[in-house]
C-alpha cells in the first residue's frame, strides 16, 4: 500500500503547484455552473415577474370602427397608441420595429359586428421574436375575453342562457408542490454538479498519464520495483481527491447562489440548504471513482497531452447522456435505473430536491453499481499499464 | 553484474533484437555501441524489464528480471533514453519520489541525497523546481534519481545526448567514479570517442545482433589497428557482407 500513497502524495502536490490546472479544476469547473445557473434563473424570473406588472402596449389602427372594443381594452389597462395604417403599413411597422404589435380594425368591422357575424380583426406580430410573441399572447387573450363577453350578452338578449355553451366545466388541479415546480427549473443543476466534479480531476488525469509519457518520465517510473496497479491506484486516488474538493466547492457555490435567486416570487422554494448539499455530496461520492478511473483509463491510451485533452473533454459530456435521456422520457426513479452511474445520481438528487422519499435500497444500488463500474475501469486501466505498448 | 542470454524481440515484421548475449562485469564500464535504430534501446528495455523478450532472459546480479522483478530492480539503477523530470517538483523532490518508491526510509533518503548532491555537484539547484533546468542539470537529477537506492548496477541509455562539452566531461567523470566504486556500468552510445575513452569492454550491435564483444583494444587490433570508428564501420561492413 505504501507505494500507492507515495504516488498519490506526489501527484496531489504536483497538481497543487500547477496554477493553470488548479484554476480550471477548482475555480472554473465548480463555480462556472452555479454562477451561470443562478444568472439564468434570476434573469428568467425577473422577466416573468416584470411582464405581468407592465401594462400591455398596443398600436391600434381604425379604432373609430370599434369604439366598444377600444373602451374595453382601455378599461383592462392596455396602453393604446392610435395610428391610421393600411395593412401593408402595419406589416412594415411590425417588421421594422416601429411597433411591437399592431391591431388593425378593418372598414367592414362595424357592419359585420352589427349583423352579429364574425367581424374580422388583424393582429400583426412577429412570432419569431420571443418578446413580442408573449405580448401578442396577452393581446390575444384580452381579445378572446372580450369576444366571449359579447357572445354571452348576445345570447342573453335573445333569451338563451349562456350556460348552454358551457357543456363541461374543466377544473385544473395542480398537485405539484412548490418545490416540485422548482425542480423543472433546477433540473439541469444536477448536470452542473457532476460537471464540476469531473472538472476537478480532468487535468490531473491527463497530466499523470499522457503528461508523464510526453515528459519522458514514464519509462523511468515503469522501471521501478513497484506494482503497476499501485502506480495507477495512486494516480486515480489523486484524481478522486481533487474531484471531491471540486464537488464540495461546487455544492457550496450552489447553496450560496440560491440564497440570492428569488425563487419565492414564483411560488417555488428550492430545497437547497447546507443539509441538502451534504446529502448531495454523499450521493455523488460513489460517482467520483467512476469519473477518475474513466478519465485515467482513456488518457492512458493517448500519446500526448493535447490528444488526451481532446478525448477527455468529451468525457465531460458523458453524464449528460443519461440525464438528457431521463428528461426526454421523463423517467421516474426506479431500482433498475439505479444501476446506471450518473443517471442514478441525477435521479436521487432530483428526488431530494422534490422532497420525495428515497428508498434506502436505491441509494445502496446506486453506490454499489457506481463502485463496481469504477472497479472494472480500474482493473482495465491497470491491465493496460502492464502492457508493453504503454511505453509508446 | 548484468547478463543477457539470447535476448530476442520482434515488433511485427521488424526484428529489433536477435539472440543478444553479453555480460557486463562489476567494476567495469561496458559500452553498447550501435547506429541509430540498431536495437540498443530495445535491449536495454529488456534488461530492466519493461519489455518482455520473445526468448532469452536477462539477469541482474544473478536475479532474473522477469522472475524476480522487484529484487532484480532493487539492484539496478536506470537512466532511460527519455529521462524526463517532474517540472513542478524540485530536484530534491524528484529524487525523493523515486527513492521512496524504492522503499527507502526518510532518513536514509536524506543522507543518500545529500551524498549525491555533493558528488554530482547539484548544490546550486537542488532546491529549485525542475522547470527551466538546463539539459546538464536535468541529466544530473535523472542520474541521481537512478542512483538514489545505491544500486550495484547502472544502465544508461545514450546519456550524453544533448549535452554540451562540459556536461559530457562531467558525466564521464561520474561514470568513472561509479566504476571506481566497484559498480557495473552499462551504457549505450553512438559516439565513438566516448566509448573509446571510457569503456573497458565494447559490445557492437547492428540490426539487432551482437557483431563484436571484446575490449576496445582488441577490436581495433583485429581490424588492422584502425581508430574505433573505422573498426566499427569494418565490423558493420563485414557482417553486412556475411548476412
Amino acid at each position: 500500500m505504501r507505494p500507492l500513497f507515495i504516488v498519490f502524495a506526489k501527484e496531489f502536490l504536483e497538481n497543487l503547484r500547477d496554477r493553470r490546472t488548479l484554476l480550471s479544476a477548482l475555480l472554473f469547473g465548480p463555480l462556472f455552473g452555479p454562477l451561470m445557473f443562478g444568472l439564468i434563473i434570476s434573469r428568467t424570473l425577473e422577466q416573468s415577474v416584470l411582464e405581468s406588472d407592465v401594462p400591455l402596449k398596443l398600436t391600434i389602427s381604425g379604432s373609430h370602427y370599434a369604439p366598444g372594443l377600444t373602451r374595453y381594452l382601455e378599461s383592462r389597462g392596455a396602453r393604446l397608441t392610435r395610428r391610421e395604417l393600411s395593412e401593408n403599413e402595419a406589416r412594415a411597422a411590425v417588421r421594422g420595429g416601429g411597433a411591437q404589435i399592431v391591431l388593425l380594425v378593418p372598414e367592414e368591422y362595424p357592419k359585420l359586428f352589427a349583423a352579429a357575424k364574425p367581424a374580422p380583426l388583424l393582429l400583426f406580430a412577429d412570432s419569431a421574436d420571443s418578446q413580442t410573441r408573449k405580448i401578442a399572447d396577452r393581446a390575444r387573450n384580452m381579445l378572446g375575453i372580450y369576444a366571449n363577453t359579447v357572445a354571452q350578452l348576445r345570447l342573453e338578449v335573445r333569451g338563451v342562457s349562456p350556460l348552454l355553451t358551457v357543456p363541461v366545466a374543466v377544473n385544473d388541479v395542480d398537485v405539484a408542490t412548490p418545490t416540485g415546480r422548482a425542480v423543472l427549473v433546477l433540473g439541469f443543476m444536477t448536470y452542473f454538479v457532476l460537471f464540476g466534479l469531473l472538472m476537478g480531476g480532468l487535468y490531473l488525469a491527463i497530466d499523470s498519464t499522457a503528461g508523464e509519457r510526453e515528459r519522458g518520465s514514464l519509462e523511468a517510473l515503469l522501471s521501478l520495483p513497484v506494482a503497476r496497479a499501485a502506480l495507477v491506484g495512486g494516480k486515480v486516488l489523486a484524481a478522486c481527491a481533487y474531484m471531491c474538493i471540486s464537488l464540495a466547492l461546487s455544492l457550496t457555490a450552489f447553496v450560496w447562489v440560491f440564497r440570492f435567486v428569488p425563487l419565492e416570487k414564483l411560488g417555488m422554494s428550492a430545497n437547497l440548504g447546507a443539509g441538502t448539499a451534504l446529502i448531495f455530496f454523499a450521493i455523488c461520492l460513489p460517482f467520483v471513482p467512476v469519473g477518475a478511473t474513466l478519465m485515467t483509463f482513456i488518457a492512458s491510451f493517448t500519446r500526448s497531452y493535447r490528444e488526451a485533452q481532446t478525448y477527455l473533454t468529451t468525457v465531460l459530456l458523458v453524464p449528460t447522456l443519461p440525464i438528457a435521456f431521463a428528461s426526454v422520457y421523463s423517467l421516474k426513479p426506479t431500482s433498475k435505473l439505479m444501476f446506471i452511474p450518473s443517471l442514478s445520481q441525477h435521479l436521487l438528487m432530483t428526488s431530494v430536491l422534490k422532497d420525495e422519499p428515497i428508498a434506502r435500497l436505491d441509494i445502496l444500488i446506486s453506490a454499489a453499481a457506481s463502485l463496481a463500474v469504477a472497479l472494472l475501469l480500474f482493473t482495465l486501466t491497470a491491465r493496460h499499464w502492464k502492457r508493453e505498448t504503454m511505453l509508446g | 553484474m548484468i547478463e543477457a542470454f539470447g535476448l530476442s524481440k520482434r515488433f511485427g515484421s521488424i526484428e529489433a533484437a536477435r539472440d543478444v548475449s553479453f555480460v557486463a562485469q562489476n567494476g567495469q564500464i561496458t559500452g553498447l555501441l550501435g547506429a541509430n535504430g540498431a536495437g540498443k534501446s530495445t535491449c536495454f528495455r529488456m534488461l530492466y524489464g519493461v519489455l518482455t523478450p520473445d526468448s532469452g532472459r536477462a539477469c541482474i546480479d544473478g536475479l532474473d528480471i522477469l522472475g524476480a522483478t522487484s529484487e532484480a530492480r532493487a539492484h539496478l539503477g536506470v537512466l532511460p533514453h527519455a529521462a524526463g523530470l517532474y517540472n513542478n517538483l524540485t530536484a530534491r523532490e524528484n529524487i525523493h519520489y523515486f527513492g521512496s518508491l524504492y522503499g527507502m526510509s526518510r532518513q536514509l533518503l536524506k543522507s543518500r541525497t545529500d551524498e549525491l548532491v555533493r558528488s554530482l555537484g547539484m548544490e546550486s539547484f537542488i532546491g529549485r523546481r525542475a522547470k527551466g533546468f538546463s539539459q546538464g542539470q536535468r541529466i544530473k537529477v535523472a542520474l541521481a534519481r537512478a542512483l538514489v537506492h545505491n544500486p550495484g548496477n547502472v544502465v544508461l541509455d545514450e546519456p550524453t545526448n544533448g549535452l554540451d562539452v562540459m556536461a559530457i566531461r562531467n558525466l564521464r567523470e561520474m561514470l568513472l567514479d561509479l566504476k571506481a566504486q566497484g559498480r557495473c556500468v552499462l551504457f549505450s552510445s553512438h559516439v565513438m570517442q566516448e566509448v573509446a575513452a571510457l569503456c573497458d569492454r565494447v559490445v557492437i550491435i547492428g540490426r539487432g545482433r551482437v557483431l563484436a564483444d571484446s575490449t576496445v583494444q582488441e577490436i581495433r587490433e583485429r581490424n588492422g589497428n584502425a581508430s574505433l570508428e573505422e573498426a566499427f564501420l569494418q565490423v558493420l561492413g563485414n557482417t553486412e557482407g556475411v548476412s
